[in-house]
């Protein structure tokens, strides 16, 4: 009887040594699956979603705060990526948070800009060059299209516009769609 | 020759399709004269474009150097005739999309003045390095439709040794003849050129590998064989069969050994050339010439005069029909390339460039319209034909649903467009289109992820400066603080002004205490001034007297 206890309390003490180590050795910074649903988020940072950027909501999905259809960049694609990595039902995008475009990208007219800076303080990924009293500009290849400096803007001399395409980033068009186009 | 006839092999599918090639390959090459403008497109190769070295007005010699290459996988371009650059602006390329790219556009002067020669040498006297340099400073690309950077091809690395150094003279595609008539009359060009290619590889063997359709190429580069009398140099006679010219399965046919998925030829000691470069890269070292022509086949019921010529990069593509008898009243469609893998040109101002093989013209009914598609029947038929042993109908399902993870894991980036598939199928589907559709989709993808990359890295880096300068200003506030409360501190203890002044009060206050506020000057008076001032006492109290009595008659 005695040994039994004695053999069962030493084990468990053990166990208790080893999952208290393991917990410590392998503890995983930051939560996983958030970092997953992150890097499937377009990163526009335009807080459509209601939340402050894609990481805060990456992390309200994988907290089970937020609904996988709020972010409208992403689109279909997007949601459809989500629902897999989650095992969720797929669900079309939420029309509260607006709809899918073609993704598009701010231009300062600079002719009327007067150099106040609201717009770069309002680029969440500081994309727009320029300082006080002096005309400002926007990198081209770093806007994400999040229309956050837009609303700011005291003068309206920012615009959304299509992205320029070329050779390089021309895409043959799905047959089905021509043959749609076509009807 | 004399040596055991080559053991030929087979690959998965491929098809007997009418050739056509008799429409253009029955006349020689004709050099087309020098057109007033060329419009030389700044890309023209796999790889980035390359960088303008010109300005509007400079004037330029044929063969001068008027872009230069940008990074590693890019070549430079050369003027293809003396002239003067008019200007340099976006204007249409030979591209499915039919759109725009940066081009330079030269008039031409009609003398052709050629520019120094900086190319031409001995290849024997050269290391591979720098055979494989003037090979890129010369400008030269794969000539057989891809437009790889040949100089890249040269260097394998030294852990993957070359046997085989393969020239691709199976020409499959119908209607297409010029690596035939080049063959035919331009052998021991092909010959010499792929003899330096072979010096660059250090490869054991050179074979060159001709279709069976083409008797007189076979006979004319046997002959110019013999004649340079090398032992190491051999002639193979493929079967007729579409796609032999592709690169792996002319690999497979000639060698037996099978290119793996996503690899390369090198891989399997092969590396494949077509005759075209070859000879261009004879041209560099023995004329000192860059790639500034190419051999062209014009061809189909709806040009006049089909044939095969020789033209300068650049010359606009209605020039080209122009010279060959121009369109007929049958015209209705301009391709680039043949009937299987080229695609429609929407507007004959299109420069000829680099990987222009054909123009083919088709006339009425030539070439099969698209039809209405059809549901897939699940025949199978596809998969038969495949030369890539995928299975096309399973590619069509992925590409058709936009399941972009479905359609790599079925082997999509192996296809390599032949079109077999869409031939053979009965439902008329354009399976080809569906596959390009799903190829440039990922490769969007592929793009906007690393765009969503950097901005993830750029709003992180935001968020972590901002924190930072919160910080920051925290910290100076905080010790602008601390400096304040130490200075009120000293400021009671020992601002001399304050404390002179507290001082002189203080010494005033114990005066007046001690000596009264009596007016000092009425001190140690003598008696003179003591008499003084009682006398004047009295007469103001005796005048102050008279004036109350003055005020009190009045």
């Amino acid at each position: 009887m005695l040994t039994a206890i004695l053999a069962l309390g030493i084990l468990a003490a053990l166990f208790g040594l080893l999952l208290g180590y393991t917990a410590i050795r392998f503890r995983v910074e930051g939560d996983p699956v958030a970092n997953q649903i992150n890097a499937i988020l377009p990163q526009t940072q335009c807080g459509q979603c209601g939340f402050a950027g894609c990481r805060p909501y990456a992390e309200a999905i994988a907290a089970g705060e937020a609904e996988i259809n709020q972010c409208p960049p992403g689109g279909e694609a997007g949601i459809r990526a989500l629902a897999d990595l989650l095992g969720r039902d797929f669900k079309p995008l939420n029309e509260e948070h607006g709809e899918h475009k073609e993704k598009m990208i701010a231009v300062i007219d600079e002719q009327v800009c007067i150099g106040c800076t609201l717009c770069i303080q309002a680029c969440p990924v500081d994309a727009i060059l320029g300082a006080a009293k002096h005309m400002h500009t926007v990198i081209e290849a770093e806007c994400t299209g999040c229309e956050l400096c837009v609303p700011p803007c005291p003068v309206d001399c920012i615009d959304m516009v299509p992205l320029h395409q070329d050779v390089s980033t021309w895409k043959w068009p799905s047959p089905d769609e021509v043959a749609t186009a076509r009807k | 020759m004399g040596k055991a006839p080559h053991h030929l092999h087979r690959f998965h599918g491929g098809l007997h399709l009418p050739a056509n090639k008799t429409l253009s390959s029955g006349s020689p090459i004709r050099a087309l004269p020098i057109p007033a403008r060329l419009v030389i497109p700044l890309s023209q190769h796999i790889g980035t474009a390359a960088d303008v070295m010109v300005k509007v007005g400079e004037p330029v010699l044929r063969g001068q150097m008027i872009a230069r290459a940008q990074g590693y996988v890019s070549v430079p371009i050369h003027a293809s005739s003396s002239g003067t650059v008019v200007d340099i602006t976006d204007h249409l390329i030979p591209h499915p999309s039919g759109l725009s790219a940066p081009c330079i556009i030269i008039e031409t002067d009609g003398k052709d003045t050629a520019v120094d020669d900086t190319l031409s040498a001995d290849h024997t006297q050269l290391d591979p390095s720098e055979l494989r340099n003037r090979i890129r400073q010369a400008g030269i690309v794969g000539l057989g439709g891809a437009g790889f950077p040949s100089f890249i091809k040269l260097n394998p690395g030294t852990n993957r040794p070359i046997a085989t150094l393969l020239i691709n003279g199976a020409e499959c595609e119908p209607y297409i003849s010029c690596d035939d008539r080049l063959m035919r009359e331009r052998a021991a060009d092909v010959i010499g050129g792929a003899a330096i290619l072979k010096h660059a590889l250090n490869a054991t063997e050179c074979v060159i590998a001709v279709e069976d359709n083409k008797p007189e190429a076979i006979q004319a580069l046997r002959d110019a064989i013999a004649q340079r009398s090398v032992s190491d140099f051999a002639v193979v006679v493929i079967p007729t069969l579409y796609p032999t010219g592709g690169e792996k399965q002319l690999i497979q046919v000639v060698t037996g050994r099978e290119v793996p998925s996503q690899g390369l030829p090198a891989d399997v000691g092969v590396i494949c050339h077509n005759p075209g470069t070859a000879a261009a890269v004879h041209r560099v070292f023995a004329l000192g010439e860059p790639l500034i022509s190419r051999i062209i086949t014009v061809t189909g019921t709806g040009v006049r005069e089909p044939g095969n010529v020789e033209v300068r990069v650049g010359t606009p593509m209605a020039d080209v029909i122009a010279a060959c008898g121009g369109y007929t009243d049958r015209a209705q469609r301009l391709l680039m390339g043949g009937p299987m893998m080229g695609f429609a040109v929407g507007n004959d101002a299109t420069p000829v460039i680099k990987t222009t093989n054909c123009l083919l013209v088709a006339g009425g009914n030539e070439l099969p319209l698209p039809q209405a598609p059809l549901p897939c029947i699940r025949c199978g038929a596809c998969v038969d034909v495949c030369p890539a042993k995928l299975l096309p109908q399973q590619l069509y399902w992925y590409a058709h649903a936009k399941d972009f993870d479905k359609v790599q894991d079925y082997s999509l980036f192996d296809c390599i467009e032949c079109g077999c598939c869409a031939y053979v199928c009965p439902s008329h589907l354009p399976l080809v289109q569906y596959y390009r559709f799903a190829k440039t989709e990922i490769w969007n993808q592929e793009r906007e992820r690393e765009k969503a990359d950097i901005a993830r890295q750029r709003h992180e880096y935001r968020l972590f400066r901002l924190e930072r300068e919160k910080d920051e200003r925290a910290a100076r506030l905080q010790q602008k603080q601390a400096a304040l409360k130490t200075a009120k501190g000293e400021t009671t203890a020992e601002d001399p002004k304050k404390a002179a002044i507290q001082a002189a009060l203080e010494r005033a206050k114990a005066k007046k205490a001690s000596a009264g506020v009596m007016p000092k000057n009425t001190d140690n008076l003598t008696e003179a001034q003591q008499q003084a001032i009682t006398n004047a006492d009295e007469r103001r109290r005796n005048r102050d007297s008279s004036t109350a009595t003055r005020s009190e008659d009045a």
